[in-house]
């Protein structure tokens, strides 16, 4: 064998080796979380940090029911404001605007994805936390579940917007044609078969969207409060529900990791393996819809 | 020629600077079949598409000269008005991912009709004005995508019937499909004709021998510009046309 | 008139009143989808005009040129974290790109092999695309708590560019390993076929022909990851440290431009400074995406001159 024809095979195992390190980072990022958390869940016990709504290192408390509610909740206050604007937006680019207004505003919505988490977070201290103040409700701090919404929609909006702009794109023209031939307004053809056919892509854009919500920290950190508590109305009015200060997962996570030694890291460590689990399932739920929709594609 | 439905007036069409059809003047007589033909890229399928504005979808496209349906120039009625009067079938069947029903159903829907009832009358009448009741009519709620491509060309003209318009046209229907299912759409045009008029771009002679009333040629000059040659009943155009080209193209000396 | 025409009459009557009612619906539904669009953008201009317009005023040749003077005051300037950032993604770089290279190469050039018939490569190879995509959506905070469990803890890196970088690169490589793989499928595979029939073997295709064919993709990735690297904040937040200072070597804490808003934001409440951070920020951030566009539209252009 030539030296070239070795070098050749030496270098297929070097590049089998880099695609491999994908696999083992994915397996180490479980062992190690997990494994620096097996203290906790075997000291404290499974249902006592699922289900505890205490959260006092102090005094050894570690439930994380609280961070699990707020961190559904900001997603949910997240969603219900980011996904009619990015869906609009969609919309807007793939079948309303002109070309020269989608080069003005597909740009944008790139940019929007680009802007530090950091950035935003303090965007919301600065403007929306104190507008948020000047509700005149008892206990309200300008810090909590709205800033959060707001701040995490516009974070989610161009995830959630531009794969639902490649679903809607990914529909096959002739069931336009087909529509206005019919004589569908544009508007019909997009309600009734446009979005209907794009549905799976659609889906999982706000699948993932909802996956990006749950993993975002530093913003979350900087104008949700981070009081360890379950998120709960300020007075008799249920809206004030979102005035309520919250602590998601991943703010739990960043903000004592630091300092934090022995059951109380461990506990750290037990809330990252719970956020995982919840990341892993969204992520793959969003992947079997486009599967699911791929395969249905082909048996057309 | 008695009654004309469409008409077009020194009608020419241009993609950006590309002149694709040029000064056409026909007059399309009603409730007869008109078949368009000549060799591909000569403009018939462009020169279908301006009677229900589907060119309009097309961004670049200009017009000069008319066109008129009933005497009215289309470019005053509104695209989707008029595509409810000017009903179309594609070359290739192009079902919605829904139920046979829903397909039927999806232009009585869009054009204002919700009761149930008179839906469920319309999906019979247009399926059996289609040819395809007998055969569908246990399974109706099956995915259109399901049928064969046959039946789905014929659930496509009973979906464009559904909308009662007063024209169809069709793109090449039976391009896709094969010999039985080629004759079953033809035999459906011929007994079509006794209420719509239907204008019928096809690239195969025979088939506008068989079903068309009349007959018009199309033909490219050497800028690639589409040109109407000659247009008559389709006997005289096929036993005694008038032009050389005619001649030379349905005797088979080129195309 | 018979039945049947007068009730086709009836029809097309009450087709052309819904129609009036449809065009009206239409207009309401467009009207608010342009709205939607004209939301995003506004957005986009509020946070981007407010943070360059409030930050521009802190911003000088002084500010960018010195160091933070540390402690809860938020003095002094932003010099060490702006070399921090850049250490951080060179280091990052450095790491994740032959990685991720490699694995894009891979994963797209040898799986299609003939030689590959064994079934332990196939499904090695799946799983590899499996994880990538598993990657792509693990959340920054959960790469921090790895590299603070493995590379600070474990392998005692503490908490440092090293320990940051490795984290880091986990982080980015997904984003290299698809943008690269993009860029190799985009090769035509004449180039390859020319190659090996003169002769050359495998590796001299790719790295003679295919891989410069590829370059700007590949850029186009890595720029990606710069802006990444900038702009990630909690992953650096639990392996970084956070120290003001400019590191010497790599077992050096330190503290990203982004990390350093954080840090002026949350403990020192000196916001003044915070947006004069993140307006440098942002520069940074549009600077790279201009940057994206410019490589991308040569890319396409190169691959029409190609076709």
């Amino acid at each position: 064998m030539s030296g070239r024809m070795i070098a050749d095979k030496v270098v297929k195992y070097i590049l089998f080796a880099s695609a491999i390190i994908s696999i083992i980072i994915v397996l180490a990022i479980g062992f190690f979380i997990f494994r620096e958390s097996i203290e906790a869940w075997t000291e404290l016990g499974i249902g006592e940090i699922l289900f505890g709504t205490v959260w006092r290192p102090g005094i050894d408390q570690y439930g994380i029911l609280a961070m699990i509610a707020g961190s559904l909740s900001v997603t949910f206050g997240a969603i219900l404001l980011g996904v009619p604007l990015a869906l609009g937006c969609a919309i807007f680019l793939a079948e309303i605007a002109p070309a020269g207004v989608q080069a003005v505003v597909r740009p944008a919505v790139q940019l929007l994805a680009g802007i530090p988490s950091v950035v935003y977070g303090l965007f919301g201290m600065v403007i929306l936390v104190p507008l948020i103040r000047n509700i005149n409700v008892p206990g309200n701090s300008g810090y909590g579940l709205l800033a959060a919404s707001i701040v995490l929609a516009v974070m989610i909006l161009p995830t959630i917007a531009s794969i639902a702009e490649d679903a809607i794109r990914a529909v096959p023209e002739n069931y336009r044609h087909g529509s206005l031939a019919l004589g569908a307004t544009k508007w019909q053809t997009i309600t009734r078969v446009i979005l209907p056919a794009g549905k799976s892509g659609i889906i999982a854009g706000v699948i993932l969207g909802v996956g990006r919500a749950l993993g975002e920290t530093m913003a979350m950190i900087m104008v949700i409060g981070n009081s360890a508590i379950m998120p709960r109305p300020l007075s008799s009015n249920p809206l004030t529900f979102f005035l309520s200060q919250a602590r998601t997962l991943t703010g739990n996570i960043a903000v004592e990791i630091n300092y934090a030694t022995g059951i109380h890291e461990s506990a750290l460590f037990a809330t990252g393996v719970v956020l995982f689990g919840l990341i892993i399932v969204v992520n793959a739920s969003a992947r079997w819809i486009i599967r699911t929709q791929k395969y249905v594609e082909k048996a057309n | 020629m008695k009654d004309t439905k469409l008409e077009t007036i020194n009608y020419s069409l241009y993609y950006g600077k590309f002149r694709a059809l040029k000064d056409i003047s026909i007059k399309i007589p009603k409730n007869k079949v008109t078949a368009l033909i000549g060799p591909s890229g000569c403009g018939k399928s462009t020169f279908l598409r301006s009677f229900n504005r589907m060119n309009d979808l097309i961004p670049g496209v200009h017009t000069e000269g008319s066109v008129l349906i009933d005497g009215e120039d289309i470019f005053k009625v509104d695209p989707v008005a008029l595509r409810q009067n000017v009903g179309m079938v594609f070359q290739k069947p192009n079902p919605f991912p829904k139920s046979i029903f829903e397909n039927i159903a999806y232009g009585p829907r869009v054009t204002g009709l919700k009761d149930h009832h008179k839906l469920e009358e319309i999906v019979e009448r247009s399926l059996r004005s289609a040819a395809l009741w007998d055969e569908v009519k246990d399974n109706l709620g099956k995915s259109g995508l399901d049928l064969s491509g046959g039946q789905q060309q014929r659930m496509c003209i009973a979906r464009a019937l559904a909308v009662e318009p007063t024209v169809i046209l069709m793109d090449e229907p039976a391009a896709s499909l094969d010999p039985i299912a080629t004759l079953k759409i033809e035999d459906l045009i011929h007994e079509l004709s006794a209420n719509y008029t239907i204008v019928i771009v096809t690239h195969n002679m025979q088939q506008a021998g068989r079903v068309a009333d009349f007959t018009a040629f199309f033909l490219t000059d050497e800028s690639r510009t589409g040109q109407l040659v000659e247009f008559n009943e389709t006997k005289t155009i096929f036993t005694n046309p008038r032009d050389r080209r005619t001649e030379d193209y349905i005797t088979g000396r080129f195309g | 008139m018979d039945e049947r025409s007068s009730e086709i009459a009836l029809i097309h009557k009450a087709q052309a009143l819904n129609l009036k009612k449809e065009q009206r619906r239409q207009s309401f539904w467009v009207a608010l989808m342009w709205l939607f669009g004209l939301i995003t953008v506004s957005i986009l201009i509020l946070v981007v005009g407010y943070v360059l317009l409030k930050g521009g005023t802190a911003i000088n040749w002084e500010f960018l040129t010195t160091p933070p003077k540390g402690g809860l005051s938020g003095e002094g300037g932003i010099s060490t974290t702006i070399g921090t950032t850049f250490y951080l993604v060179g280091l990052t770089l450095l790491i994740a790109t032959p990685l991720g290279v490699g694995a894009a190469m891979f994963l797209i050039e040898y799986a299609g092999e003939q030689s590959l018939g064994s079934k332990f490569l196939r499904s090695m190879i799946s799983v590899a695309n499996f994880a990538v995509e598993t990657l792509a959506g693990i959340p920054s905070i959960i790469f921090g708590l790895f590299g603070y469990a493995l590379f600070v803890s474990t392998l005692k890196f503490g908490f440092s560019l090293l320990s940051a970088a490795l984290a880091g690169a986990c982080l980015v490589l997904p984003t290299i390993i698809r943008t690269t793989e993009e860029a190799l499928l985009a090769v035509p595979n004449d180039y390859r076929r020319g190659s090996l029939a003169l002769g050359a073997t495998k590796w001299q295709t790719l790295y003679r022909v295919v891989l410069p064919a590829s370059t700007p993709g590949i850029i186009t990735g890595i720029i990606l990851s710069v802006g990444r690297v900038i702009s990630e904040t909690a992953i650096f937040f639990v392996t970084l440290g956070g120290s003001y200072r400019m590191p010497t070597s790599i077992m050096d804490s330190g503290r990203t431009l982004a990390l350093h808003l954080y840090y002026l934001a949350m403990d020192t409440r000196a916001f003044d400074k915070a947006m004069g951070t993140g307006a440098v920020l942002v520069v940074m951030i549009i600077l790279i995406n201009l940057l994206i566009d410019f490589v991308s539209r040569k890319l396409t252009a190169g691959v029409r001159r190609v076709r």
